[in-house]
């Protein structure tokens, strides 16, 4: 498993890449955690479309960060999922509650339009 | 043609991916589609991890043992074994959610994946004497 990132205003984009299992779900808990902290990141959007791979400790690493940044207010969106990886995130229900678009762009967008939507209630 | 292998690794989350490859790679004589290897590899992960996070606590010093079996009738069976810790209630551990580990970490939903994954999974345990998942498919026929 490997991951890399970009931040874009208060966003955090992480795209996993290889095979997710419990063995790397530790590292990439702590890397999405720690680098949000740092940047002070308050939404998060986890691209998926280079996971050749993922159990049900991919399960554990999206419901645990959803619960962490709805805390603070954020949201979490996920982008690229195949239907692999999207089958076995169904069975647990994640999406009644997870937003999922096909791109990382149009994650961000969302994001984004969800921001502007909050402005405009606070005028 | 019937076949069958067995391997035996230490409880460490690197040998979950070494489990999964050794499975996949077993049954690629059957000619499997990628889903099914995929599922496959799912099925054993879940299983493998369990004997390691649940039953040996990430102890490197237990064991788990991989038994894989395939049949002329294209039904392969993977029996997963370990001798740890073992479940106290097997029926509830197969709840989807039920977990006994870090909430914020595991999601109770491994038997739920290898039901869906799997035709049969069949567990067998005992508190303080281990457990062993049984998981069987068919394979589909038209592989060649
Ligand atoms: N090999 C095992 N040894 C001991 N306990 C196990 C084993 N496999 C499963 N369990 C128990 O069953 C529960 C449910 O397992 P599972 O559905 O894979 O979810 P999770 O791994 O996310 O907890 C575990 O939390 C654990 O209590
Ligand atoms: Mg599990």
């Amino acid at each position: 498993m490997q991951s890399s990132f970009l931040v874009t205003d208060d966003i955090f984009v992480v795209s996993v890449s290889g095979e997710l299992d419990h063995h790397c779900a530790g590292k990439l808990r702590e890397e999405i955690d720690e680098a949000m902290d740092a940047f002070k990141c308050r939404h998060l959007v986890m691209d998926m479309e280079k996971v050749t791979f993922m159990d049900s400790s991919g399960i554990g690493v999206v419901l645990g960060r959803y619960s962490k940044i709805s805390e603070r207010g954020g949201r979490l969106v996920l982008a690229g999922c195949s239907d692999y990886v999207e089958k076995i995130l169904l069975m647990a229900g994640v999406f009644t509650v997870i937003n999922k678009e096909n791109t990382a762009e149009e994650a961000i967008w969302l994001l984004r339009g969800y921001e502007q939507m909050k402005l405009g209630v606070n005028e | 043609m019937e076949n069958r292998m067995t391997v035996r690794f230490a409880a460490l989350g690197v040998n979950e991916s070494f489990a999964r490859s050794v499975a996949a790679a077993f049954a690629a004589h059957l000619d499997p589609t990628l889903e099914e290897l995929t599922e496959i590899k799912t099925g054993v992960s879940e299983a493998v991890s369990n004997s390691i996070i649940h039953g040996y606590r990430e102890d490197p010093e237990g064991i788990v043992e991989m038994e894989c079996k395939v049949s002329e009738k294209r039904y392969i069976t993977l029996i997963i074994r370990d001798w740890g810790a073992g479940i106290e209630d097997v029926e509830k551990a197969r709840e989807p959610m039920f977990t006994t580990g870090k909430p914020e970490e595991r999601s109770g939903m491994g038997f739920t994946v290898m039901e869906s994954f799997m035709d049969r999974v069949e567990v067998v345990s005992e508190a303080g004497e281990g457990t062993t998942v049984t998981m069987t498919k068919r394979l589909d026929a038209c592989g060649k």
